[in-house]
């Protein structure tokens, strides 16, 4: 076996660019002849343009020309790419979302003009020059009025500001209802999942060059996903033939979700570049990243959770209000949906579960996935819920989960909201977490916490999620409207190292180093014989990238079905240069051997021969060596873990310390264990950064109070502790190859309930009789939370 | 960004004749200007640089004072101002590093943001602010958010700090700024204790003369006790009440009477 194959902590090769600042990101792209846009963009939540007046602002030096919504009437608008049913069989609203503002703008960031310069400082000049006449509307704000007969509209078009009310499963609405009234005990918990923005280090920027001599256009975009861009650009938005346009994700700054979408700067400036032939480039700053890049979460919930007398769970009913923001994203009518009630079963045997999921359109900015994308939301209210649950019964919240858990045994497990969970162990996720942090010693660290006037919390939570998206059939029937198979070309070279195209995309993940580091184990040759390339549309062949903790589960399976055809295609090469038959070739670390015989053959000879066939079966095999697969998931894996957080609030300022925080996650398989943990260290900080720090913030105006980072807490390393992670419970995948699950976003998904539980049962303790507080649970929130307990 | 003129005069005179210019504005640290600057909110004709002066930089003890020039970074008075740890501590806390070696001590009190955390330093350490033409009591000089007594062109040549007894500053950050969401510099001196909060009120820095007059009898954080800082007119928005912020007041000052005592 290779030192760099499957298991080892390979250092992430492209850390050396990256840190070296060679790195290749958007912005470094430059052209000959570049021009700059600049976006005007509403600074009002809702108003009616009566007019724009660009006539002295044209005129302005450098200005090449201003564009108005009335420049794209020809053009379709930014398409969404899920169709959700409503509970009564019906299609969700769906508003045009133009490319520029139309008639209306709908939240602050509304783009309404674009001034294209010779200079940025020259369009932004022109763009202070544009007069614009709007008529301020009232914003539409408060999901639950903005559902209300008579409610003023976001969109005067559809009949009222509800997307749709969807309802999962419909058919157990009345059982549940009966279940929760027949129970024994009925646990209630309303709450908030608080509107965050992925703030990736690297805004978003676009480039768009046409090149007159091909007619053909190029998009350098900071994308998660450039082959559905392309998709989505071309066809519904410019009428672009794919062969005519070119995608090109270079080296991103990470995305987080937010940069999976289609956004409406880069279609404008890949039209733009042929209209001025000349490039266009666009340039984020974080002022504009606040109000434009979809946000996340945004959910008001009321769960409840039924019990019976020995506190098994016997019904979940959930009612959840779900931001849209203005207009549709991407993917944003899929997440409080399909990648929400899905998983509202979470690691338990409750047998019936209703999910009512109201999605309603608001002058903010749009609202889509951001990691974790619903499964954030779903296990939040489930493990608050059942901590609560544990609580009120007087019962201990691990022992409480414990029984309820499905049992090993039970897998292949068919729960009520429609997933089949295909492995998973969480009684040992369970136990390794609580032997990990010392449960049993707790209650003496309480008191040492307590001799210093400080309370001491210990708050667990133990999440599913579901990953590797998706089956392309099943999310099909549920209204996605591409497919969700992943791609790669394994293209073996000549003297044997190997190019390797992904249609998932690195973006912060390490794919370079662990997608190499799979196909080493395979062949046996050194990992730095391998190249990954990605995030170009015009080398890697149609993949549907990186989100929903999908690149390994389902890009990597994609590669390791064209190795296995490459491996077969060396072994009937190398069978025939041996004089040996196909079914006794053995390929072991790099040498291709015949069994019973100590006749070998180097990898690079067969490859060799591959691409210099004088002594070659050429009457039954091509020559060459490159193969391509495709891969579409039977299922969606599942990932789950136990994640426990232990705080210390100061009853003075209630001030949260997380003094430990601790994972115990089974992945199934892994690939490489260092970069498994960078996941997780990730996606715990951000998880952290939404439980006690981040909260998007409109006032009454619908203005964004917090659109710097003067206002919007990020997390930063000072407010983390140092993590214990663990991954040694390992249920591997039983439906693909790599027996993988995705690690992504499970850091974001597990810990907010840990967080929360920890500081509830700090207050508890303290003999504070405080239930609940929305996140982020910010010092002043905690103190007054604890001046009405 | 807006275009701009930018001179780096070499001494205070050259400076004050070129912010004659009605569309001058004196730059230092640039950590506040540069950014609304940035944002287009602000757009000076020319930048007067005050860095390059000299006689605006530096940390000197005599007698009973501590002398800081206008234009010394945090980062000088953190490693310099030995003569009065509570201050240097300040100093050290502001921002991050790359904050501290550009920022200084004439910008932020010119500047008086109303979280910031010289201003409390200043006002309870009855601290005088030296400017090119007079000498400023710190209790007539900060008027009100982002208001002082500086006249147009008028420079912040230094601040003179009699050295207390004792003293401490407790900056409780403001979680996404991490400026004080609530700062309490509590100072004793012979001849009694001041306690200057910032981060707290709509009027920006001010005494909590309650605190004091307990205090200058019973220098002990038992002596605050009894004493409920008042919510009325103290900021409220989405960090934190006004309610939560007179809390902090009380915390804050009883913690810095026990560190500093
Ligand atoms: C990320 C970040 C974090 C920060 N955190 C904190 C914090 O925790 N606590 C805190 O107190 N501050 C904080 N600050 C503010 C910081 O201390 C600034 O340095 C300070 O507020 C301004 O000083 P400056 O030298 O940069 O002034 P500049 O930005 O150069 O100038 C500010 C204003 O003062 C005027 N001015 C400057 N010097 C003089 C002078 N000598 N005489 C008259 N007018 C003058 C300028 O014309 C301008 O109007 C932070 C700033 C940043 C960017």
């Amino acid at each position: 076996m290779p030192k760099d194959g499957i298991g080892a902590s390979t250092k992430r090769r492209e850390d050396i660019r990256f840190l070296t600042g060679n790195g290749n990101y958007t912005d470094d792209i430059n052209m000959h002849g570049q021009t700059y846009a600049h976006f005007l963009r509403s600074d009002i939540a809702h108003g009616k343009i009566n007019n724009i007046d660009t006539s002295a602002a044209s005129e302005m030096p450098g200005v090449l020309r201003i564009f108005t919504a009335a420049d794209f009437e020809e053009k379709g608008g930014i398409p969404c790419g899920w169709q959700v049913t409503d509970r009564f069989g019906e299609v969700m609203q769906e508003p045009k979302h133009p490319i520029l503002a139309e008639g209306k703008v709908r939240h602050v960031g509304d783009p309404i003009a674009v001034v294209v310069a010779e200079s940025l400082e020259q369009a932004r000049d022109a763009a202070e020059a544009i007069e614009l006449d709007i008529e301020e509307l009232e914003p539409v704000l408060n999901m639950k009025e903005a559902i209300k007969d008579g409610a003023t509209k976001v969109h005067d078009d559809l009949t009222s500001n509800l997307c749709y009310d969807w309802g999962f499963v419909e058919e157990n609405r009345e059982a549940v209802d009966e279940a929760i009234k027949n129970a024994h005990h009925v646990t209630t918990l309303e709450l908030v999942n608080n509107r965050l923005v992925a703030n990736p280090m690297e805004p978003r920027v676009a480039v768009g060059d046409y090149n007159r001599s091909n007619d053909e256009f190029t998009l350098y975009t900071t994308s998660q996903n450039p082959h559905v861009i392309r998709l989505l650009m071309g066809a519904f938005v410019l009428n672009i033939p794919e062969h005519k346009l070119r995608v090109v994700a270079p080296d991103v700054g990470g995305g987080f979700g937010t940069k999976i979408f289609h956004y409406a700067e880069e279609a404008f400036v890949t039209w733009a570049s042929k209209v001025l032939n000349r490039p266009v480039k666009w340039t984020s700053t974080r002022s504009e990243a606040f109000i434009s890049d979809a946000h996340g979460r945004d959910h008001v919930t009321k769960i409840e959770l039924a019990l019976d007398e020995n506190h098994m769970f016997t019904a979940v009913r959930t009612d959840t209000y779900a931001n849209m923001g203005a207009y549709l994203s991407t993917f944003a009518p899929s997440i409080p949906t399909w990648l929400h009630g899905t998983l509202m079963a979470g690691n338990y045997t409750t047998p019936l579960v209703y999910v009512n999921v109201k999605a309603v359109f608001t002058n903010t900015t749009p609202v889509d996935a951001y990691r974790g994308a619903g499964r954030p939301e779903a296990t939040f209210q489930l493990e608050r819920v059942v901590d609560k649950a544990a609580r009120e019964l007087g019962v201990d919240p691990a022992e409480l989960r414990r029984k309820n858990f499905i049992k090993p045994e039970q897998f292949p497990y068919d729960t009520p909201v429609a997933v089949t969970y295909d492995t998973g162990n969480y009684h040992a996720t369970l136990d390794k977490a609580l032997e990990m942090t010392d449960y049993a010693g707790f209650e003496a660290r309480a008191a040492e916490s307590k001799a210093r006037g400080k309370l001491r919390g210990y708050g667990l939570a133990h999440f599913i999620e579901a990953c590797g998206i998706a089956p392309s059939n099943l999310v099909g029937q549920l209204g996605a409207r591409a497919g969700l198979y992943e791609s790669a070309t394994v293209r073996v070279n000549a003297t044997g190292s190997i190019s390797v195209m992904t249609g998932s995309h690195s973006h912060g993940q390490g794919h370079e180093t662990t997608f190499a580091q799979v196909v080493a184990e395979m062949i046996g040759i050194p990992a730095d014989q391998i190249d990954i390339v990605h995030g170009d549309t015009s080398k890697v062949p149609m993949g549907m990238g990186t989100y929903g903790s999908r690149s390994i589960a389902v890009g990597g399976s994609a590669m390791v079905r064209a190795t296995e055809k490459i491996i077969n295609k060396a072994k009937k090469i190398a069978a025939h240069l041996l004089e040996a038959s196909e079914g006794d070739i053995e390929l072991k670390d790099g040498q291709f051997t015949v069994a019973g015989t100590d006749k070998s053959l180097a990898w690079g000879e067969v490859t060799l021969a591959a691409y210099v066939p004088h002594n070659y079966p050429l009457e039954s095999l091509e020559p060459g060596l490159e193969e391509t697969a495709f891969y579409d998931p039977s299922n969606f894996t599942y990932p789950s873990g136990a994640y426990i957080c232990e705080v210390e609030v100061d009853p003075d300022t209630g001030k949260v310390d997380i003094l430990s925080f601790t994972t115990a996650d089974d992945f199934g398989n892994i690939i490489n264990p260092m970069v498994v943990e960078g996941q997780v260290h990730g996606g715990v900080a951000q998880g952290i950064g939404q439980a006690m720090l981040e909260n998007v913030t409109y006032d009454e105006n619908g203005q964004l109070l917090t659109g710097s980072f003067m206002d919007y807490a990020m997390p930063r390393a000072s407010d983390l502790p140092m993590y214990s992670t663990d991954h040694s419970c390992q249920t591997p995948c039983t439906h693909n190859p790599l027996g993988v699950k995705g690690c992504g976003e499970a850091g974001a998904i597990g810990s907010p309930p840990a967080v929360v539980n920890a500081v509830i049962d700090a207050l508890q303790r303290g003999g504070y009789n405080v239930d609940h507080i929305d996140m982020p649970v910010s010092p002043s929130r905690v103190w007054s939370a604890m001046q009405k307990g | 960004m807006y275009n701009f003129e930018f001179v780096k005069p070499g001494s205070v005179a050259e400076a004050v004749a070129a912010l004659k210019d009605e569309e001058a504005q004196p730059l230092s640290g640039g950590q506040t200007l540069i950014p609304t600057m940035k944002q287009r909110l602000n757009m000076p004709g020319t930048l007067v640089s005050l860095t390059g002066i000299p006689e605006l930089v530096g940390v000197s003890a005599d007698g009973g004072t501590l002398t800081i020039g206008g234009a010394t970074t945090h980062a000088q008075v953190a490693a310099e101002a030995t003569a009065y740890p509570a201050l240097a501590a300040l100093a050290g806390n502001i921002g991050d590093p790359a904050v501290r070696n550009r920022g200084t001590i004439g910008g932020s009190l010119a500047n008086n943001d109303p979280a910031a955390c010289y201003p409390s330093a200043a006002l309870a350490s009855g601290a005088t602010i030296v400017t090119n033409v007079r000498e400023i009591a710190a209790d007539d000089y900060f008027q009100g958010m982002f208001t002082t007594a500086l006249d147009e062109g008028e420079i912040i040549t230094g601040v003179k700090f009699p050295t207390p007894e004792k003293a401490n500053y407790q900056k409780f950050e403001q979680p996404a700024s991490r400026f004080a969401l609530t700062g309490v510099f509590v100072a004793k001196y012979a001849d009694g204790v001041r306690v200057a909060v910032t981060g707290a009120s709509e009027e920006g820095v001010f005494r909590w003369t309650e605190a004091e007059a307990a205090l200058s009898s019973n220098f002990s954080a038992d002596a605050v006790d009894g004493l409920t800082a008042s919510a009325d007119g103290l900021i409220g928005d989405l960090h934190g009440t006004p309610e939560y912020r007179a809390n902090l007041i009380k915390v804050l000052t009883k913690r810095a009477v026990a560190a500093a005592a």
